[in-house]
């Protein structure tokens, strides 16, 4: 039972930097832009997390920094794609490599420095025992995600703001027609995709390993944007699916670390699971007659006003 | 500026000198050019920070004498080779290979270069003007051991694994045959990550082991994440691996293997400067002080400091070899006979597990 409760704490750690990002990248494609960059803005957003948690000790202002700085990172992308209609699929790219220089660069100087982990939300006496420790012994970022899932979902299904922002990505030369401004629109969606995987980047030494190493998030970023199909462009199956997708990182590990029946799965098996698993729940999407895949009409196509 | 007299004599007497200097192979030089290729970054905390610290050892040593150019984040394949080659162009006397996958590139270029020396780290293919060196990491690994036997509590140990290369089954094997000269009952239970970098994974590696009954752990891969981890659950310790990575965890690291590339270096860099240089294949550790050991943490205790000090000594003045039989692999069967060490080839080519490795899956 303890050993469930240790794996369950593991899978959310593993789980919310993803969770995170993924939710960003969602709102930016209900838009209609397809941003690739979420592994390069995340990793521009753990340097930045990291250097200032190195020099304040402060976690909240280190968080607020990552955003910042994944932020100003996506106001490269939006820059390119929106305003000089670039083609996003090579910016997007082109983004995720820049980042990933930048943030070697940015953070040559703090190798062998260690930083100190976010402290746990609550206070001690709150999870004394082991299974409300499973609900109250996170630090802030876990919840943070949580509330964005149903934030997320009632901005873009119960406001009427959130309604715009899907009409300007099903399709933006009827929102461009009735006086919405599709670019002004998508540019916010970029940098709320930008300030979400920075905060996700900025997880990684604050919460899972509290150090700087070049290329620490490790491909998660894009873990996340296939996440976003995965989750059919909906938020509640964004949950479900970095969960799911935590849940097999983690039980890899815990296999292979113990005895017992799950260690005698092979691990190149627990290697392809997350990958099956997409693969079946694109089948059983795509079995559903009724749904189409559900992908906003305009995804990755630059908008030229008509007249 | 006008040509005295005496500029003109020393030129046109250097000039004379010339074709004779040309006339060997490896001639002596008055300065030496040596480039370096790195796999990884230089601010690993790791394996290629260890080599790039080897780089800047010679320099210190050498001063004036010595010009030392590197490139790092260079990818095992082809472009190795364009990187060998430019380096070649440069003017670089001397190149060192830092990384395995780079063998294939080395031996290409190197052909192409007979006048320049090429050394190829941790590989196995020479040639006329390639040598090749590597370091005795296991030895480190049995000194870890040794500490892990007195100090853990669960008699099991974790260990992180990149990929299951003989590198790194020779590591756990010492590792483990050390901790199990102390307590009978040590066991080991790897785990590969396929990877050398993602301290994220390598830290959920370290807790999934810790949360199943480990009390120190060892791993072997680029980063100090693991160590973090076991500072932050509070168990026994763990080791600093490349490097001293004590900054990371100060109350955890109970010892650390610090690759110790320099004097190597320094030997080959002093060689060329002389004209002596001739392909060598060097596999040094402890006694020639290219593995070293890192302090001893607080946590160790006089006694475990003497046992792991014996077994140090024991591989510098060559009494004591991890890999002397008998030994047992992991199914039951004798590998090894009583009395009779492990020959080097038989070292590198490991594929099997000793007793007391719990088989990975």
């Amino acid at each position: 039972m303890e050993l469930v409760l240790a794996i369950l704490i593991t899978v959310v750690g593993a789980s919310t930097p993803i969770l995170i990002a993924a939710l960003g990248e969602l709102v930016v494609e209900r838009s209609g832009v397809l941003n690739l960059g979420v592994e390069g803005m995340m990793l521009i957003g753990a340097i930045a997390g990291f250097v200032v948690q190195f020099h304040t000790g402060n976690p909240y202002l280190a968080l607020l920094c990552g955003a910042a700085a994944g932020m100003a990172a996506s106001l490269i992308f939006g820059f390119l794609t929106l305003s000089l209609s670039a083609n996003q699929t090579a910016t997007g790219l082109a983004l995720t490599i820049f980042g990933t220089g930048f943030s070697a660069l940015a953070g040559s100087s703090y190798s062998a420095r260690p930083v100190t982990l976010m402290q746990p939300l609550f206070p001690a006496e709150f999870y004394s025992s082991p299974i409300i420790r499973v609900i109250f012994g996170y630090s802030f970022p876990v919840y943070f995600s949580f509330v964005m899932v149903v934030a997320i979902w009632y901005f873009l299904h119960k406001t009427r703001a959130g309604l715009i922002l899907r009409a300007v990505g099903e399709n933006d030369q009827s929102a461009h027609s009735i006086g919405y401004s599709v670019i002004g629109v998508r540019y916010l969606a970029v940098m709320f995709g930008g300030a979400m995987a920075g905060i996700a980047g900025a997880c990684f030494p604050l919460l899972l390993t509290p150090q700087w190493a070049e290329r620490m998030t490790a491909g998660r970023g894009w873990i996340a944007v296939a996440l976003v199909v995965f989750a059919s462009w909906k938020p509640f199956r964004l949950l479900g699916g970095a969960y799911l997708f935590g849940l097999v990182m983690t039980m890899e590990l815990y296999a292979k670390a113990g005895g017992g029946p799950l260690s005698a799965v092979p691990s190149e098996l627990w290697a392809a699971l997350p990958y099956i698993a997409t693969v079946v729940v694109l089948v059983l999407i795509s079995i559903r007659r009724d749904a189409s895949t559900n992908a906003p009409a305009c995804l990755g196509k630059p908008f030229l006003p008509a007249n | 500026m006008t040509l005295s007299r005496r500029t003109f004599v020393k030129v046109g007497g250097a000039a004379l000198a010339l074709p004779l200097l040309g006339s060997r192979a490896f001639a002596q030089l008055e300065k030496v050019k040596i480039g370096f290729i790195y796999v990884g970054s230089i601010n690993d905390n790791g394996y290629n920070y260890a080599h790039n610290q080897g780089r800047l050892y010679v320099e210190e040593q050498l001063g004036d004498k010595v010009e030392t150019v590197f490139v790092e984040n260079v990818p095992e394949g082809p472009d190795c080779e364009r990187v060998l080659r430019e380096l070649a162009q440069q003017g670089c006397n001397l190149i060192f290979a830092t990384s395995f996958g780079f063998g294939d590139s080395v031996v290409k270029v190197a052909a192409q270069f007979p006048d320049i020396a090429f050394e190829h780290a941790t590989g196995y293919m020479n040639g006329p003007n390639i040598g090749l060196y590597n370091a005795r990491f296991y030895e480190g690994r049995a000194v870890c051991g040794t500490i892990a036997g007195h100090m853990s509590k669960t008699a099991k140990a974790g260990y992180i694994g990149s990929f299951p290369i003989p590198e790194v089954v020779m590591g756990i094997n010492s590792f483990v045959l050390a901790a199990r000269k102390v307590n009978p009952e040590f066991t080991i239970k790897p785990v590969y990550i396929s990877t050398w970098n993602d301290p994220a994974k390598e830290a959920d590696a370290a807790r999934a082991m810790i949360d199943q009954g480990i009390d120190i752990i060892a791993q072997h891969t680029d980063g100090p994440a693991a160590l973090q981890v076991a500072a932050e659950r509070g168990i026994v310790g763990g080791f600093g691996q490349g490097a001293d990575m004590s900054a990371f965890a100060p109350d955890t690291q109970l010892t650390a293997i610090i690759d110790h590339w320099g004097p190597h270096y320094l030997a080959s860099a002093e060689a060329v400067l002389a004209g002596t240089w001739t392909p060598g294949n060097t596999w040094e550790g402890l006694k020639e002080n290219v593995v070293q050991m890192g302090p001893y943490g607080e946590k160790v205790p006089e006694d475990v400091r003497a046992a792991a000090d014996a077994v140090k000594n024991g591989q510098i003045d060559g009494s004591f070899h991890i890999f002397t039989g008998p030994i047992k692999d992991n199914t039951g069967t004798e590998r090894v006979a009583a009395g009779v060490t492990m020959t080097d080839a038989e070292l590198l080519s490991m594929d099997w597990y000793v007793e007391g490795v719990e088989q990975p899956a």
